[in-house]
């Protein structure tokens, strides 16, 4: 609640000797700090979206590793029908991998850009790193249409494009949100060096699907 | 005590956009006492619901044959039952109502850090509610695999059920992530500046551990869930043996949410009657550091403990060897906080109104609910009662007799705070009597009829059941029955009710020092700073006019 920095020096001068006269000494706020309190709204707000985005990727990330946890056991203890393999293509999810980890960077050099205040150079990054996340959607479609199998043909079949599928989903989630804050770095729009929440949270949640993407490629691809 | 400020001078800071009156519980209020409200009365609903299914699964088992209704309209009640009063009742209450009314005012905000996220994970909760009962009558057939839809029988059982149960599921896993997300916020990053963690009342903590618990562990339960609905909509093999699935790990991934979902319901109810207890038995309560880190080693310990649930399930000896000792680990945290509660206690001056006996009668249950469930935690044990009628008794003295005991405790002891008036004590008292006697009489029988061997989830059972479950039908009714007190309570406060004051229990903790019910952000001033939440009988003698930490006298 914003209007919380509307409260009148008054009072918070006055709740704040009432504490003061009653409780222990260890828990007093500093001479001069009533202003924190008064205050508190605005920034504290600020700091608790990104910390409450980073809670919710842990549920995310959660649901990836239940996803994990059961493909290694299917893995470990349920044999796969003759004519069946764990073997995959890699050259295409090689290059896919390479693309996420570079859009990574990407991000980050744009998110750099825009904290230094070069709005324009911040779209371009944000741009590039799109059109990597793009790539990647698009090499993945390519590989779905080239493999020898389909959802319902074996177990493994079927964790493979679950667990792919889900964390391509993470992927067009994070493109359109690129694409939304691409649009609002232009000239009047609701990012500046001053306020960029919306390009922190994209490039937070941008980390968080190459990362799990990175351990989806090692167990998926490469174990 | 109101503090008159020129901010009450400015109604205009209110949200100029919310209804007024009533029609506020029916909006998209961002108000976090609103929500907490709706979260209440939303859950008390479907308590009533739960209860009438409860009402029917008491009258079939009456009698040994199936005569009340057909096999398969038991096995939709059964699992509607249990899937309403687990996530429509007990955790949206004992999480979303209590805490986001009290939560804010524990850590000195107006608000929650982000009150349309809070206001959105509770508006999907009507809706998926309604939605898991329309099954009943849309769909053909509701789900009928009890609460845990195990496959294969959630993939033999009618498709169109199950799917619509996995997708009211899923809402309501997501409406309790996003409530977590929100009290996590709240607690770590909305503290008034000098309130440290170690000063904050007892029920932060438990909200925060449970919060953690379901951060961890319900997109868990979402994941598994998403598999079986591709195993049920797109016949892809994940828990389906025939086609190459598994069913172990559906039971391995369902419980690593399940398990720690109990103390996603119990958590919340300790530190609910944590507050209760000092105020009523005027005095600290004991060993507060103990309490904090009790709390957080049930969180750790309750996120490993899950495979006791599968001990029949072809466990490998290991895995029963390092679940049993984790398992038995738990009596440890939960024994410090029984004997916590009773060394508040011991000596105080008690006062044995409804909110007094109500926790009294939890710490009873719950005592006894956790001795069994060290019991079940014994593989030989376990064993020779798995999937017996001791199990359901065993639970419904955790969940009924400990987590629904407090909030009957939290209602009376928090009524005059929402409303301003007081619920009759006499009628409280009946309601109290009637719910202890019928509670027992219900469930405890059902342990003797475990240890003999009858089945849970079966709509017959053999006629040498039947005087037992008789027992337990006749205490089913008797807590049908205790639920007529409470709500002629309810109707006649609200009516002929006498104003309680703004703190008719001289209470220490920062909701009861603002007015009742409190203003749109809490307080009219500053909010009062308090460190000592428990400090009763310490200093001075604690009074609204005179005891230490009002705001300004």
């Amino acid at each position: 609640m914003t209007s919380i920095s509307s409260s009148s020096a008054a009072s918070a001068a006055s709740g704040s000797t009432a504490s003061a006269s009653t409780t222990r000494t260890d828990s007093l706020l500093p001479e001069g700090s009533e202003h924190l309190a008064s205050q508190e709204s605005a920034d504290a707000h600020h700091d608790a979206r990104l910390f409450g985005l980073a809670t919710f990727l842990v549920a995310d990330g959660m649901t990836f590793a239940g996803f994990f946890a059961a493909y290694l056991t299917f893995r470990a203890v349920n044999p796969l029908p003759e004519g069946s393999t764990y073997e995959l293509e890699l050259l295409l999810p090689t290059i896919n991998t390479v693309l996420l980890l570079v859009s990574s960077f990407t991000f980050h050099r744009a998110g750099q850009a825009c904290r230094a205040d070069q709005l324009s150079k911040a779209r371009s990054w944000l741009l590039v790193t799109g059109g990597l996340g793009l790539a990647f959607l698009a090499g993945q479609m390519v590989e779905y249409f080239t493999l020898p199998f389909g959802l319902t043909d074996n177990l493994f079949a079927s964790t493979f494009y679950a667990l792919t599928g889900f964390h391509g989903l993470h992927v067009t989630l994070g493109a359109i949100c690129i694409g939304i804050v691409a649009l609002q770095t232009r000239p009047g729009g609701a990012i500046s060096a001053s306020s960029h929440f919306g390009l922190e949270a994209a490039e937070l949640y941008w980390h968080f699907v190459d990362g799990i993407w990175v351990v989806l490629y090692g167990i998926l691809y490469l174990l | 005590m109101t503090v008159a400020t020129p901010r009450d001078l400015e109604p205009q800071l209110q949200e100029p956009l919310q209804p007024a009156g009533w029609l506020r519980y029916f909006s998209f209020s961002l108000d976090h006492k609103v929500i907490g409200l709706q979260y209440l009365v939303c859950g008390f609903f479907f308590y009533l619901v739960g209860g009438l299914l409860a009402g029917a699964i008491r009258t079939e088992l009456a009698t040994p044959l199936s005569d009340f209704m057909p096999r398969d309209t038991y096995n939709e009640v059964l699992t509607l039952h249990g899937t309403v009063m687990i996530f429509l009742w007990i955790v949206p209450v004992v999480n979303g109502a209590f805490g986001n009314y009290l939560i804010p005012f524990y850590v000195g905000a107006r608000d929650m850090a982000f009150p349309r996220l809070n206001a959105v994970a509770f508006w999907m909760i009507p809706p998926a509610g309604l939605l898991l009962i329309s099954s009943y009558f849309l769909a053909g057939a509701a789900a009928q695999s009890g609460w845990t839809a195990y496959p294969p029988l959630s993939l033999t059982t009618p498709a169109a059920g199950q799917i619509v149960w996995i997708l009211s599921v899923l809402l309501l896993g997501g409406s309790s992530i996003f409530g977590a997300v929100n009290f996590i916020a709240t607690v770590l990053k909305l503290r008034r500046p000098g309130l440290k963690l170690m000063q904050l009342p007892m029920y932060c903590w438990a909200m925060l551990g449970t919060s953690l618990l379901v951060v961890l562990s319900t997109p868990v339960l979402a994941g598994v869930l998403i598999l079986l609905s591709f195993d049920i909509i797109a016949h892809t093999g994940f828990f389906n043996p025939a086609l190459g699935g598994n069913v172990v790990v559906y039971q391995h991934l369902f419980w690593f949410y399940s398990h720690p979902a109990v103390y996603i319901m119990v958590l919340p109810a300790f530190g609910l009657v944590s507050e209760i207890l000092p105020v009523h038995s005027r005095k600290p309560l004991f060993g507060y550091t103990t309490m904090v880190y009790s709390i957080m080693a049930i969180v750790f310990l309750g996120l490993i403990v899950w495979a006791h649930h599968m001990f029949t399930s072809g466990t490998p000896p290991w895995m029963r060897l390092f679940f049993t000792i984790a398992t038995s680990f738990i009596a440890v945290p939960t024994g410090i906080k029984f004997f916590n509660w009773l060394a508040t206690l011991w000596g105080g001056k008690i006062a044995l109104n409804s909110a007094m006996l109500f926790s009294c009668g939890f710490i009873l249950n719950f005592v006894f609910g956790g001795i069994t469930g060290i019991t079940l935690a014994q593989v030989p044990f376990d064993i020779h009662v798995h999937d017996t009628y001791y199990v359901v008794g065993h639970f419904h003295y955790i969940v009924y007799g400990g987590t629904v005991f407090v909030i009957f405790a939290s209602l009376y002891h928090w009524y005059p705070k929402f409303t301003g008036h007081l619920l009759n004590e006499d009628l409280g008292r009946l309601h109290f009597v009637l719910t202890f006697i019928g509670f027992n009489l219900c469930f405890l029988p059902q342990h003797w009829l475990g240890l003999n061997g009858m089945p849970r989830r079966v709509a017959e059972y053999d006629p040498t059941f039947s005087t037992l479950n008789q027992v337990s039908s006749v205490g089913a009714l008797i807590m049908a029955i205790s639920t007529l007190p409470l709500l002629i309570n309810v109707v006649v406060t609200a009516l002929y009710g006498t104003p309680a004051g703004d703190n008719p229990w001289n209470a220490l903790t920062p909701e009861w020092l603002t007015t009742s019910p409190p203003p749109v952000e809490n307080w009219s001033g500053e909010a009062p700073l308090v460190t000592e939440p428990y400090g009763y009988g310490q200093h001075q003698p604690a009074g609204p006019s005179s005891h230490p930490l009002t705001p300004a006298a």
